[in-house]
């Protein structure tokens, strides 16, 4: 087994398995928990507290150590070219530099914006009800930046091995 | 005026949008 397979190939693969993880668990929250969540909160009495004891916390546990599972398993693809990558400093690098700046925006939003506030909206963290709504509108944007973010960031990380093809006019 | 990530077509008509600018932005920083 070559250092090349074991790097580009093994390496590339692990990379995209905690991807889908990770991006399927966020389209999860604002494809479906977000909506269902409203839907159980308007019922009489409401039901979605099964959401937030056992489905909530255990999605959580997968997006957030997937998402670190992800940039980590970049940056070892990139290898001795990160920095030619997250400066541009290489015309080859630009599609994938950016792409690694998307990602590296929404792991910072992961773990800075929606984990903490998400510890307080499930009570893991005490929390006065003002708190906890200021909390629910953090969580909730920094989430939904992540999705439109993933719109471009998955675009530059699938494509950028087309750029010497023509496709952005190298 | 409505932050359209408060709605989920909001939220996927900017990223089509952003998606399209850094592809430009893109093809400057690479003199394409």
């Amino acid at each position: 087994m070559t250092w090349e397979f074991i790097h580009y190939g093994l390496g590339r693969w692990v990379h995209i398995l905690f991807g889908v993880m990770w991006i399927g668990l966020l389209y999860y929250f604002n494809f479906v928990q977000v909506d269902a969540m409203k839907k159980a909160a308007a019922d009489t009495p409401p039901t979605g507290a099964g959401i937030t004891k056992h489905v909530a916390p255990l999605a959580l546990f997968y997006f957030r150590w997937a998402a670190v599972g992800t940039w980590v398993m970049g940056a070892f693809l990139l290898g001795d070219k990160i920095d030619e990558a997250f400066l541009f400093r290489e015309a080859a690098y630009v599609p994938i530099g950016i792409g690694a700046w998307l990602g590296t925006i929404m792991l910072f939003n992961v773990w800075v914006l929606i984990w903490p506030n998400q510890k307080k909206i499930l009570g893991l963290k005490p929390a006065s009800d003002e708190e906890k709504a200021k909390a629910r509108r953090v969580a909730f944007l920094a989430s939904r930046t992540n999705t439109m973010l993933s719109i471009p960031m998955i675009f530059f990380m699938s494509s950028s091995a087309l750029f010497h093809r023509g496709l952005f006019g190298g | 005026m409505k932050n359209p990530l408060d709605s989920l077509w909001g939220t996927v008509i900017s990223g089509l949008v952003l998606t399209v600018v850094l592809y430009y932005l893109a093809r400057a920083i690479m003199g394409g």
